[in-house]
C-alpha cells in the first residue's frame, strides 16, 4: 500500500479509536520503510488534531477523545522502540508540569488533560494530587518545564494557584514559566485576577493554550 | 425520596452574574420554580468566588428564603462559608457536605455535632478519589460512625457515595450503585444521596443518562437526589421508580402525579 493511503489509515484508526487497526497500520508502514517520525507526524498527530477539532465542534465526545489517546499510545508502543533503534528522537513541543494543588485530591480532569497534552506532542510530567505549592516549583526546575499547569476543584483550594504564582514572583522565577490554571470552579476571571498566563475549560483548550503560549515565546 | 434542587449554583453563568449583581429576582425565580416542581431543599452554591464565598452564600440563603418557604441545602467545602450561611438560615438546613478530608472533617464535625442539621456525608478522603465500592464503604464507615458518635442522628445523615462520569471509566456506574446498595443494607436508618448529573458529564443527551441512572439508583435503595427538578421526565422517572420498589402504597403517589399531569411532557 502506498504511503498516502497508509497515513490516511493511520489517521482514521486514531479517530475511530481502533487500536488493532492502528498497530497493524504501523507495522505495515514500518515494513515499507516509512520514517517512524513521519508516521507520528502525518498519521498519529494528525489524527489527534482531527478528533480534537471534532470534540470542539461538539461532534465527538470525551470517551472518543480518550479512546483516540489510548490508540495513539498503542501505536507508540510499536513506534517508540523503532525510533530509538534508528537513533532518532521525537521532538516534543514543550514540557508541561501538571498537578492538583495542595489540599485537593480531585484528579479526573487533570488526568484527561495530561493524556491529551501528551498525545498532542507535549512532554507531560504529572506530579499527582495534593501537591504542596513549593513542590510545583521545585519539580518545574528539575524537569525544566515550560509550563506549570495547576488544577483545583474547590473554592477552598483555588488560592493555592495564586500562592504558587506569588512564590514564583518572590523567587524571581515568574518569567521563567508559563502558569496555566483549570478545574471546575476556576474561570478566566480568576485566572486574570491571579496573574495566570491562561485558563482552559477543556483538555483541548489546554492544547491550544499551551501551543499559543509556547509559540509566542518563540 | 428527598429532592434537592441544584440550579442555584455559581458555576452556572446566569447564577454567577446574578450573584455578583445582587439580582435577587433572578435567584428567587429559580428558587420558586424548583420548589413548585417538587424540590424539598434548595441547594445554594457560591463556590467560584474565592474570598467572597461566605458573603455571597449568606446573601443566597436570605434571598431564597425571602421568596420561598423551604430549607436550603448549603453547599460549600469551606467551613467558614457554611458557618456564615447557617447564621442567617431560617429553619433546619442541610449541610453539603462533610467528608473525611482532615481539615474539612475537623472544622465541620463540631458544627453539626448534637444538632438537628441534615448532613451530606461525601465519600472523599485525603487518600484520593475512591474508585471502587469497597473504597467508598471504608470512607462511609468512618464518616457515619464519627457523626453518630457525636450525636448526629443517623436519620439526618445522607451519605453521598460520589458519582463520577461514566465517560471516563466504564466501572463508575456499578461501583457507585453497589455502594448505595451496601450502604442501605449495612447502616440501618441512614440515607443516601448524590449529585446525579456528574454521571453524564462529557456525553450527549445527558438528560437521558441522568434519568436512567436515577432509576437504577432508586432500585438499589437511593433515597435522596440533588438534581434539576425542572426536568419533568426525570421527576416522572423518579416517581415511577419509587412505585416500582414498593415505596408507594396502592400506587397512590403514581396515580396522584398522573392526575396532576406530571406525566405530560409536551
Amino acid at each position: 500500500m502506498e504511503k498516502k493511503q497508509l497515513m490516511e489509515n493511520m489517521v482514521i484508526s486514531i479517530i475511530q479509536g481502533d487500536q488493532v487497526k492502528a498497530q497493524e497500520t504501523v507495522k505495515e508502514a514500518l515494513k515499507v520503510n516509512i520514517d517512524p517520525l513521519e508516521v507520528v507526524e502525518l498519521g498519529l498527530s494528525k489524527g489527534m488534531a482531527s478528533i480534537g477539532e471534532s470534540f470542539e465542534r461538539g461532534e465527538s465526545f470525551l470517551p472518543e477523545l480518550l479512546m483516540a489517546a489510548e490508540t495513539f499510545n498503542a501505536a507508540m508502543e510499536i513506534l517508540k522502540p523503532e525510533i530509538e533503534a534508528q537513533n532518532k528522537e521525537i521532538t516534543k513541543a514543550g514540557t508541561v508540569l501538571i498537578g492538583t494543588v495542595r489540599g485537593d485530591v480531585h484528579n479526573l480532569g487533570k488526568n484527561i488533560v495530561s493524556m491529551v497534552l501528551e498525545t498532542n506532542g507535549f512532554s507531560v510530567v504529572d506530579i499527582g494530587v495534593d501537591v504542596p505549592s513549593l513542590n510545583f516549583i521545585e519539580e518545574a526546575e528539575t524537569v525544566q518545564a515550560d509550563v506549570i499547569a495547576l488544577s483545583s476543584l474547590m473554592s477552598t483550594t483555588m488560592p493555592a494557584q495564586r500562592e504558587i504564582i506569588e512564590i514564583l514572583e518572590e523567587k524571581d522565577l515568574r518569567e521563567k514559566y508559563f502558569v496555566v490554571v483549570g478545574g471546575g470552579p476556576v474561570s478566566k476571571e480568576w485566572a486574570d485576577e491571579i496573574g495566570a498566563d491562561g485558563y482552559g475549560k477543556t483538555a483541548v483548550d489546554a492544547v491550544h493554550l499551551v501551543k499559543r503560549l509556547l509559540t509566542q515565546r518563540g | 425520596m428527598l429532592i434537592v434542587g441544584e440550579l442555584i449554583n455559581a458555576s452556572r453563568k446566569v447564577i454567577a452574574t446574578a450573584i455578583e449583581a445582587r439580582e435577587a429576582s433572578t435567584i428567587q425565580t429559580v428558587a420558586e420554580t424548583q420548589k413548585k416542581a417538587g424540590a424539598d431543599f434548595i441547594d445554594v452554591n457560591a463556590g467560584i468566588f474565592v474570598g467572597q464565598e461566605a458573603e455571597y452564600l449568606k446573601w443566597l440563603v436570605t434571598t431564597v428564603q425571602e421568596a420561598v418557604d423551604a430549607p436550603c441545602c448549603i453547599d460549600s467545602p469551606d467551613p467558614k462559608a457554611l458557618e456564615a450561611a447557617l447564621g442567617v438560615h431560617r429553619g433546619t438546613p442541610m449541610i453539603n457536605s462533610i467528608s473525611l478530608e482532615k481539615e474539612r472533617y475537623n472544622a465541620l464535625l463540631p458544627l453539626v455535632a448534637g444538632t438537628d442539621l441534615k448532613v451530606v456525608a461525601l465519600c472523599m478522603s485525603d487518600q484520593g478519589m475512591p474508585q471502587t465500592t469497597d473504597e467508598r464503604l471504608a470512607i462511609a464507615d468512618e464518616l457515619v460512625n464519627g457523626l453518630v458518635k457525636k450525636n448526629v442522628p443517623i436519620g439526618n445523615i445522607y451519605v453521598d457515595p460520589l458519582v463520577q462520569p461514566i465517560s471516563t471509566n466504564n466501572t463508575f456506574g456499578v461501583e457507585f450503585l453497589n455502594a448505595v446498595e451496601q450502604l442501605m443494607t449495612r447502616f440501618e436508618g441512614v440515607h443516601t444521596i448524590c449529585g446525579l448529573s456528574n454521571i453524564s458529564y462529557g456525553l450527549p443527551e445527558r438528560k437521558l443518562l441522568n434519568q436512567v441512572f436515577a432509576v437504577m439508583g432508586i432500585a438499589k435503595g437511593l433515597d435522596g437526589l440533588i438534581i434539576n427538578p425542572l426536568d419533568k421526565r426525570l421527576m416522572a422517572c423518579i416517581v415511577a421508580a419509587e412505585t416500582m420498589v414498593g415505596k408507594d402504597n396502592f400506587c397512590k403517589n403514581y396515580i396522584k402525579e398522573y392526575r396532576d399531569k406530571k406525566f405530560v411532557f409536551s
